[in-house]
């Protein structure tokens, strides 16, 4: 298969170090097996997710995408932008949308832009990395790469919100998309059937500011997983993971339940199951350790 | 700032729609909405607002100036955008709701103590520092929002989680000093201030 190259967009969680950085790593993994190039926008920055809207008005907001959208047209020319985040590929497809729906604002975004010698055309398609392992692959060549199928491990696929909704992957339902267990099929595991809060808000940024609002939605994202008998929670989004994972504690004390359910990427899934060990799956990164997909990963 | 909102009381005396069509982000869409409640019902934080979208947009049609721009339901937006795919006129509620809360903080309305407003301006400040979200900064800053002794309780309440982070690497505790940035940021500061003049110069002149 030939090379295939993108312009990356990783984004502040993924940073070294950073609350997704194990998510990074494992895309780096995933890359290497599938030959794929990811070229990191030089001096990108961050794309006020989805909360920045407070403090920053809308051309502010817009500009600091528009930024990363110029340097990638200048550094990595007539690249696609990959992002893996979910927030950041919302706010940089949805700040390209409307610098084509609006020439007024095209116009005032160059002005900004011209501020640090940059200009943007904003011409390139912006994808999530689902979107390039489903459409530029296809699960039959994703497929093609598994020597440790994933059997035996029953995997509710978590989609969440911004992988979802409003650009969500094409061809899928906003109330039913099939993608991730398909993926989770492919990589030899079995999707939960009719997981029913497979879309289910996590409450994203709220899980800070109004902690008792949002754990009360990642308890049923967890107990429906645990209903339909799955071993692990599968997620595209670095948001989800961390929202998933994290309060499991919080959420145990409050309603008594005793929750202790692993939640990883679906690209931690792909590594192991394309025979790489536990560490370049970024497994070492779980708070709560997904131990049956270690033990796979340690198999010889 | 009293004296936007005083301007824009008088300028838009007698209909707030008007305004929020000029002034809000997206805000020219409120008209279309035919008050279905699909929005409404379809809210994750659905029993959490004051007053749920449907509402929010039937209110700015009556003139209810003070009560939506007071109220704290434009904050219990999470961006899940389960509003906008399901909108069966397609408005953008999700933006329009941001939109109306910048516009409330804007004119100095927006509830003072509610804390997802107060998250979101100190992610807004934390952000434009250095180009990147300092993740540890961001997240003490929003431990301490209320206040020293607020702040050593929920630090100790968060504690375990904290941990967790740093022990599987993905918290850094010398974020504290500095963290990661963007290598341009007299450039980035550039570009905010422009955009942030053009857009005053908008608000001025509308």
């Amino acid at each position: 298969m030939a090379k295939k190259e993108y312009s990356f967009y990783p984004g502040c969680s993924s940073q070294e170090k950073a609350s997704s950085s194990n998510y990074l790593k494992s895309v780096e993994t995933m890359c290497e097996e599938l030959d794929i190039q990811l070229n990191t926008i030089p001096d990108w920055n961050c794309c006020s997710a989805s909360i920045g809207y407070a403090g920053g008005g809308e051309l502010p907001r817009l500009a600091l995408s528009a930024r990363n959208i110029a340097l990638s047209e200048q550094h990595n020319a007539g690249q696609d932008i990959v992002a893996t985040c979910a927030a950041c590929w919302l706010a940089t497809k949805e700040t390209q949308e409307r610098l084509h729906d609006d020439q007024d604002m095209m116009a005032d975004m160059n002005k900004v832009l011209a501020e640090a010698g940059l200009k943007v055309e904003a011409k390139s398609p912006i994808r999530h990395m689902v979107e390039v392992l489903i459409e530029d692959f296809g699960y039959e060549a994703l497929g093609s790469h598994v020597k440790k199928p994933l059997d035996g491990l029953k995997i509710a696929g978590y989609v969440g919100c911004q992988t979802n909704r409003p650009f969500g992957i094409d061809g899928e339902s906003f109330e039913n998309p099939k993608y991730l267990d398909k993926l989770v099929e492919t990589m030899g595991a079995e999707p939960l059937e009719n997981y029913d809060k497979k879309v289910q808000c996590c409450g994203g940024a709220l899980a800070f500011s109004e902690p008792e609002k949002s754990q009360a939605m990642i308890k049923d994202i967890i107990e429906a997983a645990y209903d339909g008998g799955a071993d692990l929670v599968v997620t595209p989004c670095p948001v989800c993971q961390m929202n998933v994972e994290v309060y499991q504690d919080h959420i145990n004390a409050k309603y008594g339940t005793k929750f202790k359910m692993p939640v990883v990427y679906y690209s931690q899934l792909m590594d192991v199951a394309y025979g790489r060990n536990a560490k370049d799956a970024g497994l070492d990164g779980q708070v709560i350790r997904a131990k049956q997909l270690e033990e796979i990963a340690n198999k010889s | 700032m009293s004296d936007l909102n005083t301007a824009m009381i008088e300028k838009y005396r007698n209909s707030f729609l008007k305004e929020v069509e000029a002034n809000v982000e997206e805000g020219d869409w409120v008209k279309m909405c035919m008050q279905c409640g699909v929005c409404s019902g379809s809210c994750p934080l659905g029993p959490h607002w004051e007053h749920p979208p449907q509402e929010i947009f039937m209110m700015i049609r009556a003139g209810k100036r003070d009560e939506v721009l007071q109220s704290d339901a434009m904050w219990m937006c999470t961006s899940c955008y389960n509003c906008i795919v399901r909108c069966p006129r397609e408005l953008p509620i999700t933006h329009i709701m941001h939109g109306l809360a910048h516009y409330a903080k804007r004119l100095g309305l927006a509830p003072k103590n509610q804390p997802t407003a107060k998250f979101a301006q100190l992610f807004w400040d934390n952000l434009v520092k250095s180009g990147r979200v300092n993740e540890l900064k961001l997240g003490l800053s929003l431990y301490f929002m209320n206040g020293f002794g607020e702040g050593i309780k929920t630090s100790l309440k968060m504690k375990n989680i904290g941990l967790g982070m740093v022990k599987t690497k993905r918290m850094n505790p010398m974020e504290i000093l500095g963290g990661h940035g963007v290598k341009d940021k007299s450039g980035l500061q550039k570009i905010l201030n422009k955009a942030r003049e053009i857009e005053e110069a908008k608000a001025q002149g509308a």
